[in-house]
Order: C-alpha cells, then sequence, then structure tokens
C-alpha cells in the first residue's frame, strides 16, 4: 500500500476535471488528478487513436501540458473504490492500493449513456452512441458498414457525422423526440453563440443525413450477430431494415456512486451551491455529475470548483455569469429531450434487464425498490454492479438508486483482503 | 513509436494499428463473443466506455479484464469466450 498526500484531490479527467485541476494549481496548491481511464479528456474528449490532429487530441495535449508545467500529478487507469472519510479515499491501479488524503475533492465523475432495454438490446452489434463513438475513436473500424444511430439528444447527429467521415453509411438517424420539441431545441441554440456554430456547422457538415424525428428502435434482430433493426413511431407504424451496427442510447446519467458514498446530497445529479460546494463540507462537484450539461458547463464548473477548492472564491464568484448561461441550456437539453413514455413499453416478458445476470424484466417488474430487486432476482449483483440496470429501472419503474457499496468497482481478491487488513489495522 | 503491433487472438496472430483498444482490435478481428452470458448468448461490448463489463476477456492470464479500457500491446494474449 502506498500513501499519497496532496492539497486538492480531483477525481476525474474529463473537462470538468482539468479545468479544475488546472484552477486549482494555478492557485498555488498542490493538485493530484485521478481518473479510470487509460487517457486523458473523459468522453467528451476522447482522442482518437488513429488521428493525433484531431482538435479534441490537441485540446487534451495543451491541457496535459499546462498540467504538468504545473506539477499537477495525473495518475490514469486508477479508480477510487473505498472511502474512509471525504477527504481520505482509497484508490487501485495496477494492483496497487493507494490511500489518498486530501484537503478538499473535487468530484468530476462525469456521466455515462441511459441505455434501455428493448428486445434483442443485448445482441452483439448494439452499442450505445457514444459507446460506439468511443470504440471508433479506439480503432474500430465502421467502414462501408450500415450503421442505425438511435435514441435521444443533440449526441446522435455529432455522433452519426462523426461515424460518417470514417466512411460509414448512416441508414438512419432515429430521435425519438417530436419533430416540434426538436424545432424548438434548435431555435434555443440562437441564445448561446458557441452552441450555435457548432450546431451549425454539425448540420452543414452532416449534409443531409437521414434524421428522423419522433421514431425510435423496438427490436434488434439477428442470429444472434444483429442483422435488421425493427422501428416504430407515435402512430405505431413499423419498419425493419437491414443494417451492420445499432448506436443506441437514450441520453446520459451522471455517474454520482462515489458522491453518495461520502454522502453528499444527490438528486438529478450531485446538488451543488453557486461554488460547487456539495452538502459535504470539502467536497466540490463540477460537470456532467451535477446534472447534463455538456462540455461548455462542464469547464465553468470545473474551474469554479478547482479555484473555490483553493480558497479563491472571489475568483470562483466573477464566473458566476457563464455558470447561469451553461445552466440555462441544460434545462432546454433537458426539456426538449425528454424520453416519452412509449419507450417504457418496449420491454417484453422475455427482455434482458440485467445484461450481466441475464435476468428478464418478468422477474423485476412487480418489485418496487433497487434493493429488493437485487436481493430477489439477482439483477444488478453482476461485475457492472448496477451500472446499466440501475438507471434503466429508476425510468421504467422509478426505482431509486441502491446504496452503494464498496468497492465501487470490481478488484482483484488480492486488493481486497490488504484494504481489509490495512482498516482493521488502523482501527486498531 | 510503430505503425502497428502484433497481439495473438485465441492462438491466433492479429496486426493492429498502435494505440487500438483491445475491445476496437477484437471487433475488427470479427469476434463477436467477447464474453458468454449466464444463458449462454454471446456479449460483446455495448458502453465502450467501462461502464458495461461486456467487453471483459483474459488478456496475458488476467481474466475479466476491461477490453475497451486496455489499449494493445505488442506481444499481446488475448483470450475470448469462443476459447474458454
Amino acid at each position: 500500500m502506498k500513501r499519497e498526500r496532496t492539497e486538492v484531490l480531483v477525481v476525474g479527467g474529463g473537462p470538468a476535471g482539468l479545468a479544475a485541476a488546472e484552477a486549482a494549481a494555478g492557485a498555488g496548491r498542490s493538485v493530484m488528478l485521478l481518473d479510470d481511464n487509460p487517457r486523458l479528456g473523459g468522453q467528451l474528449w476522447r482522442a482518437d487513436v488513429r488521428d493525433a490532429q484531431s482538435p479534441h487530441g490537441r485540446e487534451v495535449d495543451g491541457r496535459r501540458r499546462r498540467l504538468a508545467a504545473a506539477g499537477v500529478v495525473v495518475r490514469m487507469a486508477t479508480t477510487v473504490i473505498d472511502a474512509e472519510a471525504p477527504t481520505r479515499l482509497w484508490a487501485h491501479c495496477a494492483d496497487e492500493l493507494l490511500h489518498l488524503h486530501a484537503d478538499r475533492v473535487v468530484l468530476a465523475s462525469g456521466a455515462r449513456e441511459l441505455l434501455l432495454p428493448f428486445p434483442g438490446w443485448t445482441r452483439p452489434g448494439v452499442f450505445g452512441v457514444g459507446g460506439l463513438q468511443a470504440l471508433v475513436k479506439a480503432g474500430l473500424d465502421v467502414d462501408g458498414r450500415r450503421v442505425v444511430v438511435a435514441g435521444t439528444g443533440p449526441l446522435l447527429l455529432a455522433v452519426a457525422s462523426a461515424l460518417r467521415r470514417k466512411g460509414a453509411k448512416i441508414v438512419h438517424v432515429l430521435e425519438q423526440t417530436s419533430r416540434a420539441r426538436l424545432a424548438r431545441f434548435g431555435l434555443g441554440l440562437w441564445r448561446t453563440p458557441s452552441k450555435l456554430t457548432q450546431g451549425l456547422s454539425l448540420m452543414l457538415r452532416g449534409g443531409a443525413l437521414p434524421l428522423r424525428a419522433g421514431a425510435w428502435p423496438c427490436e434488434a434482430h439477428g442470429d444472434p450477430t444483429l442483422r435488421r433493426v425493427t422501428v416504430t413511431d407515435a402512430r405505431g407504424s413499423t419498419s425493419t431494415i437491414e443494417c451492420d451496427l445499432l448506436a443506441c442510447g437514450f441520453g446520459l446519467v451522471p455517474q454520482t456512486r462515489l458522491a453518495r458514498l461520502l454522502s453528499c446530497e444527490v438528486d438529478d445529479g450531485v446538488v451543488v451551491d453557486a461554488l460547487q460546494r456539495t452538502s459535504v463540507p470539502n467536497v466540490f462537484a463540477a460537470g456532467e455529475l451535477c446534472g447534463i450539461g455538456g462540455h461548455e458547463k462542464a469547464l465553468v464548473e470545473g474551474q469554479i470548483a478547482g479555484l473555490a477548492a483553493a480558497g479563491q472564491l472571489r475568483s470562483a464568484r466573477a464566473l458566476a455569469g457563464s455558470r447561469r448561461r451553461a445552466l440555462a441550456f441544460a434545462r432546454r437539453l433537458a426539456r426538449d429531450f425528454a424520453l416519452r413514455d412509449a419507450l417504457r413499453r418496449l420491454v417484453t416478458d422475455d427482455t434482458i434487464v440485467c445484461r450481466c445476470e441475464d435476468v428478464p424484466w418478468s422477474h423485476v417488474r412487480d418489485h418496487t425498490d433497487a434493493r429488493h430487486t437485487k436481493l430477489t432476482t439477482r439483477c444488478g449483483m453482476g461485475p457492472c454492479q448496477g451500472r446499466v440496470c440501475q438507471p434503466a429501472l429508476a425510468y421504467l419503474l422509478g426505482h431509486g438508486p441502491d446504496r452503494p457499496r464498496p468497492p465501487l468497482r470490481p478488484v482483484p481478491l488480492g486488493v481486497l483482503a490488504e484494504l481489509r487488513t490495512t482498516i482493521e489495522g488502523t482501527a486498531r | 513509436m510503430p505503425d502497428h503491433i502484433c497481439i495473438r487472438v485465441d492462438g491466433v496472430e492479429h496486426r493492429v494499428g498502435a494505440g487500438t483498444s483491445v475491445a476496437a482490435a477484437l471487433w475488427n478481428a470479427g469476434v463477436r463473443a467477447f464474453r458468454v452470458s449466464p444463458s449462454g448468448a454471446p456479449r460483446a461490448p455495448a458502453c465502450g466506455m467501462g461502464t458495461c463489463f461486456e467487453c471483459r476477456v483474459t488478456i496475458d492470464g488476467r481474466p475479466d479484464t476491461l477490453s475497451c479500457q486496455t489499449p494493445c500491446r505488442e506481444g499481446m494474449e488475448v483470450r475470448t469466450a469462443h476459447e474458454a
């Protein structure tokens, strides 16, 4: 076991975490940044392994150099697994157990995709939208493949045009929200100039992307690998289309597990004040885990959190205007891409809900909370620890999340044993 | 850094682009059963970012390693459910 001490500990290396680390280091604090991915940038700024000159890759490289120059210690492939106290965390990296002791902690653990169960969603070839994007950036080849992009949110068009640049044939972009709501969202972009240029350039680059609003996939067919997708809409008309890959994501959910382990108050995301302080003293939170709003919100919240964690409250407060504008955009996102009720009725009795343990819908639909479901059906007992099925059941059945239990990610037994011995040794 | 590296997937050698994740390399090599679910269904990556655990394989003898979070390294030995 290794002990490390820092003034500010940032958990998460996406836009919010990078901004927080830079701001705190700029204010003269010693800073350590952890991320469980092999590379910095999080999901939004994931670099393309086949394109060193991609804008995201350059952005992250620039930030990495600035962090190094400011003396920030960056630890990749490192995961927080348990907490002794809100500012004393246990982390795991390559079978090494780390005890991290900080004065202030900034949580920036981001979001994951909401994957909703429907018949066939477990077939090889069915991915999340951000999921397929991430795999393609990591080298998955889509050249000449027929792809259906489905679900909801601005990510759909962004990913569809990125996949097309990699040679994919985009068969359909299915946006579950209605044409009217989509138009309202498009008009709203005029109020956020940088978002506007982003949106416009997307549409221009996208050219004639085959976008269909008010439609969604209701079944994925294959033998067992994906071959066809059945699509439906509000009028109940259906059609079946041939495709090689289906990217399907129904928006993002904040990753609040660590925040909840530290007893931070959470509603739709981690609850924070205007200085990004959580309900727990010395614990700050920034970015998507406080509510979904995109990278501009993440950057300004990260900067505020980093400054506030470093004690620079006046500079942190000076960013209040940008934060307000970013939050207004987040509210429009939530309103215009709200999920329609029909998506709750895609599951059939034998649709798998828990992918790890193969628990079907018929076993879980009558349960009233996540803990009870888990204890009686094994739903959420697998290695993903409910990361996929719990948000799905929260949407389908209104279940609140189960209490997070350490270790927050699966670790080898040896690490668990070492953690246990160390904790008991400390207690004595 | 070389442009390409070699890894072995279920005993067969594959040339992959440097920096490629194991998950992407396996999919490109035609692997569709990264793991097999308790009821016997083949599973492949879904989330692409270390959340769903569907992409887990044995890498250099280490079981249940997330292939989407692991970059390929020269000489790496990967075993999928196909071989298990």
